[in-house]
């Protein structure tokens, strides 16, 4: 199986001696979901947005599809994982000042120099996919949070990725608008998508994942796959974890 | 109570505003009186005698004073048009380059705006007048052939020439306007949510693709006031010029007023086209605003 991802000793330090990533290795192959989870401020955002070059690190390597990065973060490298790596973001982050369609066909037409036409059958076709194609025309500010992510997310799917990054993207969502999300990330995964996906979302970490990787202040705890993680959990940080994410 | 207390302060109000009027226009009227030169405009048609060194249009010393008023006019607005221009160029380069990744450039553009936000406009007229052109050694400063030449002369480019004191004024007005106007830009700019840079640089989109497909229009609504402001500003500062010799409008006024005495005929000239002309700008203003606001049609 082909390595998608393959990190090794990411370390990433603040002023006061502070790591948001502390020597973070994993490897994650192609078609594989690996859920990260954590609590706030343990890096797990830090760590899924080196994967795209928006977040830098001080020591270690990276290896996104091919492509080496260092410390030294080579700003040409970086743009070639980008045209290969979608990411969805826990504030949709849509661009407000343009149509939904017109969202989704910006990166097609301007990265890869489709043509417009195309872009638009194929973002319509995405759209489709999403069931939210009667929206095309709207504008992001026009429709409700769960609908605006799943805009973010066939966005993210325009240009082909090969790789999909999701940062908490059911957090700023209402509760009832929650599954409409999971369940069109949930259909991705089964079409073979690789996907890195932080959330606190149990239930699809355990149907839809291959790997949950725990993170606490920097570090990996641990690396197991959804049925030991959730029903036996290595170490002591990680069932602490899960005991108060239950209770909510 | 509460009501009958309001309309008291309103009667008041009403009650100083009026004598302050009242007593303005009785102290006028009792200097007009003893000048003995009454109100009227008449004397616009008087030929105004006095030579004036640039003129957009023809003009000698037997032409109206009306007429100089309008040479001082187009003068005017040749210099704050053509300095609007300037600022707006070069605020918007240092804007961008203030608050882009290149810390050099960050650093130089943060250097330039400190500099010219802490010394008056007038020192730096007298600065670019003064040491800028006049003061230039061998009294050419730079020369490309016969299209471009900077001299104690002035600035000559393909055949249009333009004076020292006009350049001086353009120089002035341009520069001390770009860092005001550089630092509206930077707001702008800063009041798009990061993850609007976010989201167009994770979908692989080009720094510059980015700053003009996302960042830009979304920025443009938080500019447009503040640039607003900075052009009625540099259109009044524009007064100063004065201070170098341009003949613009109200060195003219200052001229006339010499002259005839007609003090008050000529403030009033002077404060109305002030006040047109600034309605221009600002209603110019409004309109582009309301066409951005109008092209996107969210929220």
């Amino acid at each position: 199986m082909e390595p998608i991802v393959i990190a090794k000793n990411l370390t990433k330090s603040y002023i006061q001696g502070l790591r948001a990533l502390d020597n973070v290795s994993l490897t994650v192959n192609q078609g594989k979901v690996l859920v990260v989870m954590g609590p706030s401020g343990s890096g797990k955002s830090t760590l899924i947005r080196t994967f795209n070059g928006l977040e830098t690190f001080d020591r270690g390597e990276l290896n996104v599809l091919g492509i080496k990065i260092d410390a030294t973060h080579n700003e040409r490298k970086i743009q070639k994982i980008r045209k290969r790596v979608g990411m969805v973001f826990q504030q949709f982050n849509l661009f407000p000042h343009l149509s939904i369609l017109e969202n989704i066909t910006l990166a097609p037409v301007h990265v890869q120099k489709r043509h417009q036409l195309e872009a638009e059958e194929y973002g319509m076709y995405l759209l489709n996919q999403m069931g939210i194609d009667s929206h095309a025309k709207k504008y992001p500010g026009q429709l409700s949070g769960g609908e605006q992510q799943r805009v973010a997310i066939a966005r993210a799917l325009a240009l082909k990725p090969e790789l999909l990054l999701f940062d908490e993207p059911t957090s700023a969502l209402d509760p009832e608008r929650i599954n409409e999300v999971l369940d069109a990330m949930r259909r991705l995964a089964k079409q073979g998508m690789t996907m890195i996906v932080v959330t606190h979302e149990i239930g699809f970490a355990k149907d839809v994942s291959d790997q949950v990787l725990f993170m606490d202040s920097g570090k990996v705890i641990e690396t197991s796959t959804p049925d030991v993680f959730f029903s036996n959990a290595k170490h002591e940080r990680s069932r602490k974890f899960l005991n108060q994410l239950e209770k909510h | 109570m509460k009501r009958s207390r309001k309309i008291f302060l309103q009667f008041g109000i009403f009650i100083i505003v009026f004598s302050l009027i009242g007593i303005l226009i009785n102290n006028l009227t009792i200097n007009l009186i003893r000048t003995g030169l009454g109100f009227n405009f008449n004397w616009l048609l008087k030929p105004a005698s006095f030579a004036l060194a640039e003129h957009a249009l023809p003009y000698s010393t037997s032409d109206s004073y009306a007429w100089a008023l309008l040479i001082g006019w187009l003068n005017s607005l040749k210099v704050i048009v053509s300095s609007l221009l300037l600022a707006t160029l070069l605020g918007t380069v240092i804007g961008f380059a203030r608050t882009g990744s290149n810390s050099l450039l960050g650093l130089i553009s943060a250097g330039y705006i400190t500099i010219i936000r802490q010394t008056p406009l007038l020192l730096q007229l007298m600065f670019w007048y003064f040491i800028g052109f006049l003061g230039l050694k061998e009294n050419v400063l730079i020369s490309i052939k016969n299209i471009f030449k900077i001299s104690n002369q002035g600035i000559e480019l393909t055949g249009l020439t333009f004076s020292s004191e006009f350049s001086a004024l353009l120089f002035g007005l341009g520069v001390f306007t770009s860092a005001y106007i550089a630092e509206v830009i930077r707001g702008g700019i800063l009041s798009v949510p990061r993850g609007q840079w976010e989201a167009f640089r994770s979908l692989g989109l080009s720094e510059q693709t980015g700053l003009i497909k996302i960042i830009i229009p979304q920025a443009l609504p938080a500019i447009i006031p503040g640039l607003t402001s900075q052009y009625l500003n540099l259109a009044k500062n524009s007064t100063l010029a004065i201070a170098v010799g341009y003949s613009d409008i109200y060195a003219i006024n200052d001229t006339i007023i010499n002259q005839t005495g007609r003090a008050i005929e000529c403030f009033i000239i002077l404060l109305t086209s002030f006040l047109f002309l600034n309605l221009l700008i600002s209603n110019s203003m409004e309109i582009i605003n309301k066409i951005i606001i109008n092209s996107k049609k969210y929220n």
